[in-house]
């Protein structure tokens, strides 16, 4: 292989201990098909710390009980570790209140939650929803659901070549018609960072409520929604090396509190009669059922993980492992970049020439490499880049140049194979 | 263990390369199309008939290398026969994407056809290769909804 010319020096941070830090995450040391896997598909889903897998073990061991309800002592136990997860979640999130931190499935329901209970109410025929062009599905579909319903229509940001929103025109595109906007902090197939808290000053000064999807932001960026003055922000767990099927909707109390309720059933009522239901207070009015408690407790564990690492070492190498994939994936011939935005997380989508991107995946694969491919679930971004798919390699801290050395020499093969 | 050259055998490269019969027909009697949402693999499928006998085949579209070798080696393996023969072939193309990865292969009858078994190994691959084979199904039968293999 050529040597990397252009690789940016070591950044000025102390790099973070990566073989302690690979030593907490058991699936890293496994191996697929032969060979030691090269787990670069993070943005899909992010593997998970010992830290995380011994909580829900614990849980499932010690505390497991129905929440909010026995006045026993295991109860007692159970509903305080779910709601020290939700303690913990706001802390991560830094909102102002617990009322505002509902447990949710993932962001997708959380994004479901709002179009439903806050946009159902309040659009009207005419209306506009305003999403933006790099939106993953999850923050198009919900609201296309309550447009179609409600007479509204959507709206869309464009984009730029490289990634990049078009600030000025989504200045244009915010009217007297807008109530709300629908934007993802990091875009999950393009790696871009959108300016969350410009595009929340200028709604804001309009009056206009926003939701963020930030279910690719939470594993890369520290989250502050009262710095972003978001209005509603969502994660899903299992992005931020937590368990599958449990996230977290952040809303502004005010919002919240005039909404309906999403989901009707136990534990969101405050009285029940034939003739007339009263809810619950935040934030058990949006949690009905019997909520994933070993979820929330595994999120906790997930989020103290988090709180534990050096954040400006683990930001510095992120930013590395970035530079040196793109630098790296820029030297081989045939292969295009795709989302180059200035403001980025360390995810690099690619397409090879005149190969197919299940080729490639299916190539690399062979060499342990666990790429994603395909179009991400963000169709429109494919068709805006006129491309039907795209490899992409997505990166956590845990990753290492070396596995970028190993997706580099696993796309050897690809050019051998279609040579 | 799975191998990639069972996979991309060289006749699969090749027609990906330069795919056979991929054209618009002029006055298709038959057409359907054909989609795999998860891989975005998309085929327009055209056959012109003489009666019951495929006189003319055309096939658009993109998709990964085994979705378009499979309709290209599709179109030169139809072409000359009659519907009934086209939909026996399709179900032993089918027979054989779909049966176990070490199930014989009649690669004297199905001629080039056989190197698409290299995809049994592969199992989240034989949608790719039977996509342009269920459009074809469905232009014969002159299904109106277009075909997904998912």
């Amino acid at each position: 292989m050529t040597s990397v010319r252009q690789a940016p020096a070591p950044g000025t941070h102390p790099a973070p201990d990566l073989a302690r830090l690979r030593g907490d995450f058991p699936l890293l040391s496994t191996t697929v098909r032969g060979k030691p896997l090269v787990y670069l598909d993070n943005a899909a889903t992010s593997q998970k710390p010992r830290a995380v897998i011994e909580r829900i073990e614990r849980y499932y061991a010690t505390e497991n009980a129905n929440v909010h309800r026995g006045v026993y002592e295991l109860s007692e136990r159970a509903t305080a570790a779910y709601e020290a997860a939700r303690e913990k979640a706001r802390a991560f999130l830094n909102a102002a209140s617990t009322r505002e931190v509902i447990f949710v499935r993932g962001t997708t329901e959380g994004i479901n939650l709002v179009a439903s209970s806050w946009g159902r109410p309040h659009l009207q025929p005419g209306d506009e929803v305003l999403v933006s062009a790099l939106e993953h599905h999850s923050n198009i579909v919900p609201w296309q659901l309550a447009c179609e319903e409600r007479g509204a229509s959507l709206r869309v940001i464009p984009m730029n070549r490289r990634g990049e929103l078009l600030l000025e025109e989504y200045a244009r595109l915010l009217t007297d018609r807008t109530r709300i906007v629908a934007v993802a902090h990091v875009s999950n197939s393009l790696g871009t960072i959108n300016p969350i808290a410009d595009i929340v000053r200028l709604a804001h000064s309009r009056g206009v409520p926003v939701l963020v999807d930030g279910a690719q932001a939470a594993p890369h960026l520290r989250v502050d929604v009262q710095h972003l003055g978001a209005d509603f922000y969502t994660v899903s767990g299992h992005k931020m090396f937590g368990p599958t099927g449990i996230g977290v909707l952040y809303g502004k109390a005010k919002l919240l509190e005039a909404m309906p309720p999403y989901h009707g059933g136990g534990d969101m009522i405050k009285s029940v009669t034939f003739a007339k239901t009263t809810y619950a207070d935040l934030p058990a009015k949006f949690e009905a059922g019997t909520p994933h408690i070993a979820g929330a407790v595994g999120l906790g564990a997930a989020i103290d993980y988090l709180g534990a690492l050096d954040w400006e070492a683990v930001t510095a190498h992120e930013r590395d492992l970035l530079m040196y994939a793109t630098a790296r994936l820029e030297e081989i011939p045939g292969i295009r970049l795709v989302g180059t935005a200035a403001h980025k997380a360390s995810v690099v989508s690619f397409v090879v020439e005149g190969v197919h991107a299940h080729d490639v995946g299916t190539i690399v694969d062979q060499e342990g490499v666990a790429i994603r491919t395909g179009h991400h679930c963000t169709q429109p971004v494919m068709d805006f880049f006129g491309v039907p798919a795209t490899a992409r390699a997505s990166f956590a801290f845990y990753n290492t140049r070396a596995d970028v050395d190993g997706l580099v020499a696993a796309l050897e093969k690809v050019r051998k194979v279609f040579s | 263990m799975a191998d990639l050259s069972d996979l991309y055998q060289q006749i699969i490269i090749e027609h990906n390369r330069s795919p056979r019969n991929f054209k618009q027909l002029p006055h298709p009697s038959r057409a359907a199309e054909g989609s795999n949402p998860v891989c975005g693999d998309q085929i327009r499928l055209e056959v012109e008939l003489d009666g019951d006998r495929i006189t003319d085949i055309g096939f658009q579209g993109s998709g990964c290398a085994i979705s378009q070798a499979s309709a290209s080696l599709l179109t030169g393996a139809v072409l000359g026969k009659t519907r009934p023969e086209a939909e026996a072939l399709f179900q032993e193309v089918h027979t054989m994407l779909t049966s176990g990865h070490d199930a014989p292969v009649d690669a004297a009858h199905l001629g080039k056809l056989a190197a698409l078994a290299g995809v049994r190994r592969f199992p989240i691959r034989v949608k790719c290769a039977s996509l342009s084979w269920h459009t074809l199904h469905a232009a014969l039968q002159a299904a109106a909804e277009p075909v997904t293999t998912e």
